[in-house]
């Protein structure tokens, strides 16, 4: 990049900071509000310092819930949430690296066919098939139940899509290499094509597991018991209450909780997430 | 240890294209045979086949007195070194070379031997738990040779190995390879289109062209009497040249020269004279251009009459153009006339189409 000199870079480097404040006061006030008063933020006098109720506040959201109309400890939301999604990131990656070895590595009638199916399946996510998918959900006695949180959301094309364009770029010769040396279909993939898609694998997991963790209408649609709800769908119940006031710094501290784990999971796999989007290792 | 037999070997793809044209070669015993041929001619293809990465649509291959048509590339007991040397990125070089024994059930002591004894020849003992993208070019080179003699395999086959290599490593693992095979006697197959590789390496030379064998042979023997005008052209640098026998000018000089229809003459036997040897070709030519490379140089000159076409040949010169090869640096000027000739038993004469030799 070209150095700028003086003014110049003062201007860049405001916008920049601009920027980040505009990205940053939201959470920032979700973290300021869930350490706060409830009685304060009904009155409209919340304050933007942090207030004196970090601990009592934190406590009653993970392990008891809300006073009001679902007394549902976060916890147990988390639990949900991270069950499902790790079940949505590790299942789509498993049946997508399958699928995508078989397309490409193996001559099969209607192999093109075969391809050009899931590759349509891109134009009909959970929600234009939200009736089908409910109903055989339903028949199949997956309510309420994690299978049915995370089964439909794991076929997945763009996966599968993904691994196929990687596995192109892997060189022929090392397939034939394995072929003279003894490895046959299974051992191929195991000790070559694995290894060589980890970076691609890693970032599948970042992008997939925070796509879990954000569902939304889903398990809305197919839980009915308090102790199956997600957190995404938990925030949303906090907030409407018919008799009572909403308590505010409960739901905003789960917000922060809600956001804490996707955080986590990008700062652990950012190297290998890098590496993935932007080398191969070939 | 294995001969090699290629029975009436054919490939046509679905398409139609018939990417080899019924191919009979023979490679004995511990023999070092290289196929050479412009890109295109098929020879890739016949090694892949003997590989068994290839499927034959006829004839037969046969390795050690087996037919191994329907046979697995790993079970026909040969290991294989590509050009861009197809080593796992992921596997360090201990287990790039260890991968193919321990798939066959190898024990690991006898495994971890056989991987020393290769490093140890090979000099990479040092870089042993290093992976592919760390070691150059020629260290990869090394580790791919490796992969195949820890297998100890019946047949070496190479897929221009070195094609990757700069000018002076390609020489240097050039005679590393000759010196490797020498030494570990195993019958070996090399894919070349590089005429100089395929004369220094080869015991057995294979010359193709577009799917066929032109010729078969010693490689000097084929040096000194190529069987077309394909094979004068291809070996030798820089190529014979070729003209037309039935000039006037030539037809003259020649006296019996049976139904020849073109003539050759390699650079090298040209000598700039102004006599005219008995039974011998000398032409006038003027000088177009000097190329000095130290221990010999390379005079371009154009005849003024010939300018009929001959036969085409990969390398050919314009009609009319003539290689002159010399030693030493003296040369003489440009736009120079001077005479070149060639004594009578330096001539080569083949049939109009270029397609026989004729021996007068």
């Amino acid at each position: 990049m070209v150095e700028q000199e003086g003014f110049r870079r003062y201007v860049a480097h405001i916008i920049l900071w601009i920027g980040i404040a505009i990205v940053a006061f939201p959470v920032y006030i979700a973290i300021v509000a869930s350490t706060q008063d409830n009685a304060l933020i009904a009155n409209g006098q919340m304050s933007l310092l942090p207030g004196g109720h970090f601990f009592e506040v934190y406590y009653q959201t993970i392990f008891v819930g809300t006073s009001g109309s679902t007394r549902e400890p976060v916890a147990n939301m988390m639990l949900n949430s991270l069950i499902m999604a790790l079940l949505i990131a590790v299942g789509k990656i498993a049946i997508s690296i399958i699928s995508a070895y078989a397309i490409v590595y193996f001559r099969f009638p209607f192999r093109m066919a075969i391809f050009w199916i899931i590759f349509i399946t891109l134009m009909l996510p959970v929600e234009v098939r939200i009736y089908p998918t409910y109903k055989i959900v339903a028949d199949l006695h997956m309510l309420d139940s994690y299978a049915g949180l995370a089964l439909p959301l794991i076929a997945s094309a763009t996966a599968t899509l993904l691994f196929r364009q990687f596995f192109m770029t892997v060189p022929d010769e090392l397939l034939e290499a394995s072929r003279i040396d003894g490895a046959g279909p299974l051992r191929f993939f195991w000790d070559t094509l694995l290894p060589l898609s980890r970076t691609n694998m890693a970032a599948l997991f970042v992008i997939l597991f925070i796509l879990g963790w954000n569902q939304y209408l889903w398990p809305l649609l197919i839980t009915t018991r308090d102790d199956m709800q997600t957190i995404q769908v938990g925030i949303r119940k906090m907030i409407t209450t018919t008799d009572a006031l909403t308590e505010w710094p409960i739901v905003m501290a789960t917000a922060v909780l809600a956001m804490l784990p996707p955080v986590f999971v990008v700062l652990a796999m950012q190297k290998l997430f890098v590496r993935g989007l932007v080398e191969t290792e070939k | 240890m294995a001969n090699v037999t290629l029975r009436n070997v054919r490939k046509t793809y679905t398409g139609g294209f018939e990417a080899i044209k019924g191919v009979n070669v023979e490679v004995g015993d511990g023999q070092f045979c290289v196929l050479v041929g412009p890109s295109g001619c098929g020879k890739s293809t016949l090694l892949r086949m003997v590989a068994g990465l290839e499927t034959i649509t006829s004839g037969e291959i046969d390795i050690g007195g087996r037919i191994v048509n329907q046979v697995e590339p790993a079970d026909r007991d040969i290991a294989m070194v590509f050009q861009n040397y197809a080593l796992y990125p992921h596997m360090s070089v201990f287990n790039n070379m260890a991968y193919g024994l321990r798939n066959r059930g190898m024990k690991e002591a006898e495994v971890k031997s056989r991987v020393e004894e290769a490093a140890r020849v090979l000099e990479l003992a040092p870089m042993l738990e290093r992976k592919p993208r760390q070691l150059s070019g020629g260290q990869r080179q090394r580790v791919a040779m490796g992969r195949a003699i820890v297998r100890q395999p019946k047949v070496f086959l190479f897929d221009e190995p070195l094609s990757n290599l700069d000018a002076k490593l390609r020489i240097a693992m050039r005679v590393e390879i000759r010196k490797l095979q020498r030494r570990l006697n195993t019958t070996s197959i090399y894919v070349t289109h590089d005429q100089l590789e395929a004369m220094t390496l080869a015991d057995v030379l294979v010359v193709m062209n577009g799917g066929q064998v032109e010729q078969v042979g010693n490689p000097l023997a084929i040096y000194e009497k190529p069987a077309t005008t394909f094979v004068a052209s291809f070996i030798g640098a820089p190529p014979m040249n070729l003209m037309s026998a039935r000039a006037d000018e030539i037809k003259s000089q020649l006296g019996n020269a049976g139904d020849a229809g073109i003539l050759g003459i390699r650079p090298e036997d040209f000598v700039i004279t102004d006599q005219t040897p008995s039974g011998g070709v000398a032409l006038p030519l003027a000088v177009e251009a000097i190329e000095r490379v130290g221990a010999e140089t390379f005079v371009y000159g154009s005849r003024a009459q010939d300018a009929q076409r001959v036969a085409a040949t990969p390398g050919e010169l314009p009609p009319g153009d003539i290689i002159v090869r010399i030693p030493g640096t003296e040369a003489p000027a440009i736009g120079a006339r001077i005479r070149v000739a060639a004594v009578r038993s330096k001539l080569h004469l083949f049939s109009g189409d270029g397609r026989k030799r004729i021996e007068v």
